[in-house]
């Protein structure tokens, strides 16, 4: 059941205020992440405290860096099932969970952060983990 | 909203994916909490001794790249099968 969407208002500001674009419906997540050409960082939201609290701070920190996706994308678990689901769908072998991160290039995940991989890290660790992948496999630099 | 914890008071996993040994099986879930009936996992998958393809730390291994191939939304272990319990890390 979604949560009060005054509740969960505040956790997808976070993510708008990043620089992130919310995908609230099937097609919203179509046309961003479907077929889309070069490089798609899509964070799967979460109102859970326990990993989420570390993930969308980590998510600011990477974007910071030099070197980042050429756009950035979220959906929110448990409050807009379809876009969710329809993202998911895009995430081949991956297994759903929330939060996670997935970092698409020309469509394909090329890494992937699922939620064990946040739970109990700080959001430093994290981001220094994305930020290795955007090194890796983004060739979008700021300011190029 | 950063950073807050909406359930305090937990248990120490609470909210953490973990590997959960029994003698004949392994799961890997989200810990819940230890109830009267047993450990509470949410969002489970499960290896079995004998039944499913590979080793445990094949499944492990795999669990680790792919996450959890959830077969369970809940599932209780009574504690009295648990052999041991950890966090899943790579």
């Amino acid at each position: 059941m979604p949560y009060p969407e005054s509740l969960v208002a505040p956790m997808r500001a976070e993510m708008t205020q990043m620089g992130a674009t919310e995908l609230r419906t099937v097609a919203d997540v179509d046309a961003a992440v479907g077929g889309t050409a070069g490089t798609t960082l899509v964070f799967v939201n979460s109102v859970c405290g326990c990993a989420a609290g570390n993930a969308r701070p980590a998510m600011q920190m990477a974007l910071q860096h030099g070197v980042r996706p050429d756009r950035t994308v979220t959906v929110f678990a448990g409050q807009d099932l379809d876009a969710v689901a329809r993202a998911r769908s895009y995430f081949g072998e991956y297994q759903p969970s929330s939060p996670s991160i997935a970092l698409l290039r020309d469509g394909e995940v090329v890494h992937f952060v699922h939620r064990h991989q946040i739970e109990g890290r700080s959001p430093q660790t994290i981001a220094a983990d994305l930020t290795k992948a955007f090194d890796t496999h983004c060739s979008h630099s700021v300011g190029a | 909203m950063t950073g807050h914890v909406f359930h305090p008071g937990h248990h120490d996993l609470h909210g953490i994916t973990v590997v959960l040994e029994t003698e004949g099986s392994l799961w890997v879930g989200r810990f819940d909490s230890v109830t009267p009936k047993g450990v509470l996992l949410h969002d489970a998958g499960c290896y079995e001794d004998g039944v499913t393809e590979g080793t445990r730390e094949d499944y492990l291994q795999k669990t680790l790249k792919y996450g959890v191939r959830a077969t369970a939304r809940n599932v209780v272990i009574p504690e009295t099968a648990v052999k041991g319990i950890r966090q899943l890390a790579g």
